[in-house]
């Protein structure tokens, strides 16, 4: 037997929030391809004698993600110094939480099984360096963005239900309004570390620098079959931090670190540490909406839909509201939840631009029309081909108009209104093999 | 200069019997003159004499500001716009900030005029003004003295008139002690009711920004001025500021209590003397006076050279040579001990041993307040067991150098307010006592000082 041990992954992710200000001054937090260092201060500059006051709306919003992935809130919480040395990182430490985040011990349902959240907490994002010409420049604009940290308990065994989780998370930070989730502008940031079980020695290796959800899948895969092989030869693959290499699908080493770094954690003198009330916290609760996998229940329910439908129409708020909408409007005109769904889904409706009520409207046109026996529209067509021999060759001498006559003719012999575009069809085809008599 | 304080100036000023720009000139020529004192880093004299014209026009105009027009002086740790800032050290030798800090800010507001920014220990680490790189501040009464530190050269400029008010920091004694070393009224403020923004951090957890004066009722008048909630400041509560100045004349006689373990031996008899003498001056006058203890005090110190190292490691790691010119080397040797201090009791496997027992220690010092407070409404105390040293005295024995803060360090473990006042000359040199309250009890604090200035 060929054993090789069981794949254990586990994630660390940053979230940059979407506030209005950055997370301890008052310069705003929206930092995407604006002008470099046009949006600092003494702050988030760390200029001698600055100080750091944080926002609240922040500290609640990671709160509410905290709650939203199942996390108990410590009632008593703190910000801590993590000290270590970067030239991104103005203040020689980053203000973030080390043993009292604000939420702990949560879970998240992901293809079926249940993923543990180890912790919620907030920290700062640090500035960004940019390599041009031989020289490195700091950009200071990201400095001091509000970032949640979302780590998980190593619960993931393969790299499809990494995926999932993350599309998740970003799924849920998207319902709760508090981020854009983007990981193409690095509003999402994912880290993974991944080991196989049954070595001599533990270890972990990081993964870095995987910045879209195409990527997770093969970086992963990749890693876990790099180790693979390594175990396979009767070797202990390193503990390091990788990078994955988009353009060659490859990881390659960054920095290989055996023992943990020691950022000498220190409560933050600076912040005086939170302390919730119960009520406080019912109120952040309040805020949160209905979640996705809450939403996808209730619609399968409540509108009778499929898993599928459900799941479509429930990605984003914005298609579910809209959908609910029409299904509003859609109750007044007798019109099933699933046939909006149907329509909505298969017709791709562009909903930021078809009203529901005209949706509503569209599905009712072609409500009316019936469906027409196939065998009784030849007979019919036949008829009319014989008797309108001057339409039919004015048709094949190129008269395009001659056709849309026919059809008028045989929509005549029906008494319901039925579909022109199934007669034209029909009445094309006959007519390439007509021969007339 | 000699003799007139913020509150007779005013009367001057208002008066016309003075303009600021004399008063301004004069603070300059003490300045110039006493030069040896090296009690100035930077001196502000065109800024100054420009600020003075204007202070001058408002008085003119019958503007009325708290302190409008008059000379101040700023420890080189505040950031002053435009206004090298230095804390002392050469990692900063020709930093030029971008920003105020809330006190300068609050001070100009107020109309006052800075004259230039003081010498002190590098970073306000010291107790003595040695440790400035910019070399030491000198006592006024005998120059071969230490004035005492770390705001050396602000209680120097208000002793040697060169400026009517000078800002202080106070994280272990660096306000109370050089003002009973150079015979002037030193204010630490409760922790955070004087935003720390703008003022270049050492411990922050500790840091208390004060100020030296001639009286106590000026002390009183800048505190004023100074107080309050900052939103730049998250450790300033929304405690509303008193006004200090409006009942500094009626103190109650309340209860003094006297801590039985700032009076042990090592304490220089001759201060002790004194300190007892003006006990008796209370007593005297109707206060009651009872014994009390403080049975942690002891431990005080070493709690003291874990917290403030950890964090003045970490608060100087912005220093990083990439943006202030001056490279880590720069540092001199108290820095560099302080550094690598706090770095071994933040290091894990440590943190438990020191950083986190120290913290217990605090709240056990803290507890040793409250209990006393529940007893007694103020506390008086010896600021220093000795007098004066001499320069050089205790520089190659950093120990003896941190012990010179027994008795100011449990206030700012604790977070109280304390004010040192000048009680009595001893052989020529100054010995002034500490007056401690609890939390935000700063009047109670004037009103004590104050009577025993007016009636001893």
């Amino acid at each position: 037997m060929n054993e090789i041990g069981k794949p254990v992954i586990g994630l660390e992710v940053h979230v940059e929030l979407k506030t209005k200000s950055k997370m301890f001054c008052g310069c705003p937090a929206d930092h995407f391809a604006k002008k470099p260092n046009t949006q600092t201060c003494p702050v988030c500059l760390g200029l001698p004698g600055a100080l750091p006051v944080p926002n609240q709306q922040a500290i609640e919003w990671c709160v509410m993600l905290g709650k939203a992935l199942n996390c108990e809130t410590l009632l008593f919480s703190k910000f801590d110094r993590k000290n270590y040395f970067y030239p991104d990182l103005p203040k020689g430490y980053q203000i973030s939480q080390y043993d009292q985040p604000f939420c702990q011990k949560g879970w998240i349902e992901v293809n079926g099984k249940k993923i543990g959240i180890t912790r919620v907490h907030m920290e700062e994002d640090t500035g960004k360096l940019i390599h041009e010409g031989g020289s490195t420049l700091v950009d200071f604009n990201r400095s001091g963005v509000p970032l949640v940290e979302i780590v998980t308990d190593p619960d993931f065994d393969n790299a499809k239900d990494v995926k999932a989780y993350l599309q998740k998370l970003q799924q849920i930070v998207r319902y709760l309004e508090i981020s854009d989730g983007d990981l193409e502008k690095g509003q999402m940031r994912l880290e993974p570390n991944i080991s196989i079980t049954g070595t001599k020695k533990p270890y972990k290796v990081e993964v870095k620098n995987i910045n879209s959800f195409s990527f997770v899948d093969k970086a992963i895969n990749y890693e876990l079959k790099r180790q693979q092989e390594i175990i396979e030869k009767g070797e202990t693959p390193v503990q390091e931090t990788r990078g994955w290499e988009e353009t060659a699908g490859i990881t390659k080493t960054q920095r290989i670190k055996e023992e943990a770094q020691d950022y000498r954690y220190f409560p933050e003198p600076d912040i005086p540490p939170i302390r919730w009330t119960n009520e406080q916290l019912r109120k952040i609760e309040s805020q949160i909406p209905e979640l996705p996998d809450a939403k996808l229940i209730r619609f399968k329910k409540e509108y009778q839909l499929m898993e599928y439908d459900a799941e479509i129409l429930t990605r984003d708020t914005l298609m579910a509201n809209y959908f609910e909408e029409t299904v509003k409007v859609g109750v007044k005109e007798n019109i099933s939840p699933k046939q909006i769904a149907n329509y909505i889904i298969n017709r791709k409706v562009n909903i930021t631009e078809v009203l529901p009520a005209k949706v509503i409207g569209n599905i009712l046109q072609t409500k009316n029309i019936v469906q027409i026996d196939e065998k009784e529209l030849s007979k019919v067509i036949e008829e009319i081909l014989k008797s309108n021999e001057k339409a039919v060759s004015d048709f094949r001498k190129g008269k395009e108009n001659a056709i849309m006559f026919l059809v008028g003719q045989v929509m005549r012999q029906f008494k319901q209104k039925v579909d022109a575009s199934v007669i034209k069809a029909s009445l094309l085809a006959k007519l390439e093999k007509w021969q007339t008599k | 200069m000699a003799g007139l304080t913020i509150k007779t100036a005013q009367v001057k000023l208002t008066k016309k019997e003075v303009s600021s720009e004399e008063l301004v000139k004069l603070c300059l020529n003490e300045i110039e003159k006493k030069d040896n004192l090296n009690a100035f880093i930077t001196v502000n004299k065109e800024g100054a004499l420009r600020q003075a014209k204007f202070a001058d026009q408002k008085i003119k105009d019958g503007i009325n500001l708290p302190l409008l027009g008059i000379p101040v002086a700023i420890k080189d740790l505040f950031l002053t716009k435009g206004l090298k800032t230095t804390a002392g050290s050469k990692v900063l030798e020709n930093y030029i900030p971008q920003y105020d800090a809330t006190v300068v800010k609050k001070l100009y507001e107020a109309g006052a005029i800075i004259v230039g920014k003081t010498n002190c220990d590098a970073w306000a680490h010291g107790s003595s003004g040695e440790n400035s790189d910019f070399g030491p501040t000198k006592n006024p009464f005998n120059p071969d003295l230490v004035p005492g530190g770390s705001s050396s050269g602000s209680a120097v400029s208000v002793a040697a008139d060169m400026a009517l008010m000078a800002t202080g920091t106070d994280t272990g004694g660096s306000i109370r002690l050089p003002a009973s070393f150079c015979n002037v009224v030193g204010l630490k403020p409760t922790y955070g009711r004087v935003s720390r923004y703008g003022v270049i951090a050492m411990s922050s957890s500790q840091d208390s920004i004060g100020h030296f004066t001639k009286t106590v009722e000026d002390s009183a008048i800048v505190l004023g001025v100074t107080a309050g909630q900052d939103k730049f400041n998250a450790t300033t509560p929304s405690t509303p500021v008193q006004n200090y100045t409006k009942a500094i004349n009626d103190v109650k006689k309340v209860k003094i209590g006297i801590p039985k373990e700032y009076f042990v031996k090592g304490l220089d008899p001759k201060i002790k003397d004194a300190v007892n003498k003006a006990i008796k001056f209370y007593e005297k006058e109707g206060f009651g006076i009872e014994e009390i203890s403080l049975p942690n005090t002891e431990y005080a110190i070493a709690c003291y050279y874990i917290l403030q190292p950890s964090e003045v490691s970490s608060n100087l790691a912005r220093y990083d040579g990439i943006r202030y010119g001056n490279s880590r080397e720069t540092f001199g040797d108290e820095a560099k001990r302080r550094i690598m201090l706090g770095t071994f009791t933040l290091s894990s496997g440590y943190y438990d041993a020191y950083y986190k027992k120290a913290m217990k220690v605090r709240t056990l010092i803290k507890k040793d307040f409250e209990d006393a407070f529940k007893k007694v409404d103020a506390i008086i105390s010896p600021v220093s067991s000795t007098m004066p040293w001499n320069l050089g005295e205790k520089t190659d024995d950093p120990l003896a150098m941190y012990l010179s803060d027994a008795l100011t360090v449990p206030a700012n473990i604790a977070g109280i307010p304390g004010i040192s006042v000048p009680i009595e000359m001893i052989d020529g040199l100054p010995v002034g006592m500490q007056i401690l309250g609890p939390h935000f009890s700063e009047e109670l604090l004037f009103q004590l000082g104050h009577f025993y200035e007016r009636n001893r």
